[in-house]
């Protein structure tokens, strides 16, 4: 192995993890570049291997050179580097913000707090690229563990969101680990690329449709899809405002990339999105998973308008997003699927800059509730400035990034034919623009309470370790809007075929 | 009638592991006593384990260890050992099942020093007079 360099991607955060746990704990001033530092190096190690990969084609990496299909593979493909790339680049950029707030917050548990965020990490970043069934399932429950510990450490009501999650998420880890095992009954290998080959001679057996079904149910639950969505909203609600950064913006991402993978590169497009499963008759399973994915946008972004808290209401947007894309997936065209992964990334990006600046808005003013944003124009006049583009994007206003794939899933759906699926996408943008509206109403025009400063308020921004980040990944939106039409032909478009 | 009976015998590991899942299921789902939920998480698991050493298992099949004698001649019989896969893989997951567990028993000891019970409607009431 000459080039060990994807290996170290994985690896810096993993050593980092150990080192903060040890180090952190006797001084709490090397968390920050035990953190910083190796993010960094793996986010720009990520993006001049995504443009390898895009220069001289994918290529797989043997774990301690035990050949596939006995030793793990680590697959680099153009789709699973511009995964890396993401997961490496938002963390990056998340742990900015996470560090002053988990200071705030958990004072003295910091370096047990930045251990499972760089576990979190890891998991995620394997979880992208591993060409491994039953590895996928460890590295699921790696990123979850450490999920479960973040949110229980924050106060009150925490622990007994935290044991909810504990309990669905390993429903939804063991539902998938059955599956697999009925892959490997029927097969008899757990490398994704065996598999795919011996798929087609097992593909119309019920043990097959029963292994999918199960894989499907279980990666749903993690990625919080309607309606196995709930453990999501009460688990995010009060966890520490330096895991919601980085977690709200990747896992439920992560995993649909999972879904995305797993249907193209194992169980067979064709087969997954056939019209006639021979279970029922009158209405395919694909026209199932519409409906569902349909009615969930709606309900989630309703929901979300009835909450009276910023945090809540976003909260819930991630949850309709999660339809978008899955639907986007089930549409099964190509336009569909380029829609779904360019909203992974724009959508990725969109939650970041929202968790920001929700977390930016709960560090200067103490809370996120809707009363408390009043008159925040003026008081964190950047945050805001950030947050109403970001709103804009998520509405899908050309030209922040959020029009592109709203754009190319509304194209899919009607090509598909899938008329339902479009109208869900128009209302759930119309509800988004009320949603924003709302907030904008509140604080720009409602003048805060009749204080001692009166109008004048003082400007109070959050410190520049959260404000920097946010504008920054503000500017990303613009960026990945203008560079939408870049990144389909150039990544999406060639990582589509490769897929198969 | 008859077939049906031979399917039970013939296919018993499968029934034991699904009827084990289901009382884990129930555990999880009907149970308001969260160490109850957390019992039955852990037969859930357990139940999936034992499923994946049973797909292992061979009629009179031998331990998969080569004597030396076997392994000069090259005359071990794949067919007459037992698949050891599943059974490292399970060693995988028995180790992911206990962190499971532990980080919820820690987190189940946080709810009892907040809240004085591990009663899933108590505690949800105490949520709601605070």
């Amino acid at each position: 192995m000459t080039n060990n360099l994807p290996l170290y991607i994985l690896a810096a955060p993993l050593l980092a993890a150990f080192a903060v746990s040890v180090f952190g704990r006797l001084n709490s001033r090397v968390i920050a570049p035990l953190v910083l530092l190796p993010l960094g190096g793996s986010a720009f190690a990520s993006f001049f291997l995504l443009l390898q990969v895009l220069q001289s084609g994918s290529f797989r990496y043997v774990v301690g050179n035990w050949e596939a299909p006995y030793g793990i593979e680590l697959l680099f493909d153009p789709l699973s580097c511009l995964m890396l790339f993401l997961v490496t680049g938002v963390s990056f950029i998340a742990s900015f913000s996470a560090l002053p707030s988990t200071f705030r917050e958990l004072p003295g548990r910091e370096s047990l707090f930045f251990t499972l965020y760089l576990i979190m990490v890891v998991g995620l970043c394997g979880l992208v690229i591993t060409a491994d069934a039953f590895n996928l399932y460890v590295l699921l429950e790696i990123t979850s563990i450490s999920t479960y510990g973040m949110i229980a450490m924050g106060k009150g009501r925490p622990p007994l969101a935290s044991f909810n999650y504990i309990i669905l998420g390993s429903v939804g880890a063991c539902f998938y680990l059955l599956g697999v095992g009925y892959l490997y009954i029927l097969t008899g290998t757990l490398n994704m690329a065996d598999l795919a080959r011996l798929v087609p001679e097992i593909a119309g057996t019920a043990a097959y449709a029963t292994a999918f079904g199960f894989v499907l149910v279980g990666l749903w639950i993690k990625m919080a899809f309607f309606p196995l969505h709930n453990w999501l909203p009460r688990a995010y609600w009060h966890a520490p405002a330096g895991m919601t950064v980085m977690v709200a913006p990747l896992m439920t991402k992560v995993s649909v990339y999972l879904m995305v993978r797993l249907i193209y590169a194992v169980f067979q497009p064709d087969w997954v999105f056939q019209p006639d499963f021979g279970l029922m008759t009158q209405l395919s399973v694909r026209e199932v998973v519409l409906w569902i994915a349909s009615i969930g946008i709606v309900v989630a972004s309703i929901v979300a308008y009835s909450q009276r808290d910023l945090r809540r209401m976003l909260v819930y947007l991630i949850v309709a997003e999660v339809g978008y894309m899955v639907g986007g997936v089930w549409l099964a065209n190509d336009l569909g699927l380029t829609g779904a992964l360019l909203h992974i990334v724009n959508d990725a990006l969109m939650t970041l800059c929202l968790f920001l600046a929700c977390s930016a808005i709960w560090y200067a003013v103490g809370s996120t509730s809707f009363d408390s944003l009043q008159g925040l124009y003026r008081r964190m006049p950047l945050t805001m400035a950030a947050f109403t583009l970001t709103g804009f994007s998520m509405m899908g206003v050309p030209p922040t990034c959020g029009f592109f794939s709203k754009w190319y899933l509304i194209l899919g759906g009607l090509d598909a034919g899938h008329y339902q699926f479009v109208g869900a996408l128009v209302a759930s943008s119309l509800i988004n623009a009320i949603l924003f509206f709302r907030v904008f109403e509140i604080a720009y025009f409602k003048a805060p309470e009749e204080g001692e400063d009166g109008p004048g308020l003082p400007r109070q921004e959050a410190p520049m370790m959260m404000t920097v980040p946010l504008v920054l990944a503000a500017a990303l939106l613009l960026v990945a809007g203008f560079g939408a039409g870049t990144l389909v032909s150039r990544v999406i478009g060639v990582a589509i075929p490769e897929l198969m | 009638m008859d077939g049906l009976m031979q399917e039970l015998v013939a296919r018993y590991n499968y029934w034991i592991y699904v009827i084990l899942m289901m009382i884990g299921f129930y555990a999880m789902i009907g149970k308001r006593n969260l160490v109850k939920k957390l019992l039955g998480m852990n037969i859930f698991q357990t139940a999936i384990i034992l499923f994946f050493v049973s797909i292992g298992v061979k009629n009179q099949g031998s331990i998969p260890i080569l004597s030396k004698k076997q392994a000069l001649e090259g005359v071990a019989d794949v067919a007459q050992v037992i698949n050891p896969l599943p059974h490292v893989l399970m060693l995988t997951a028995i180790v992911v099942g206990v962190s499971v567990t532990g980080v919820a028993l820690a987190v189940l000891q946080r709810i009892y020093k907040e809240y004085g019970t591990l009663e899933e409607d108590e505690i949800l009431e105490k949520i709601s007079k605070r």
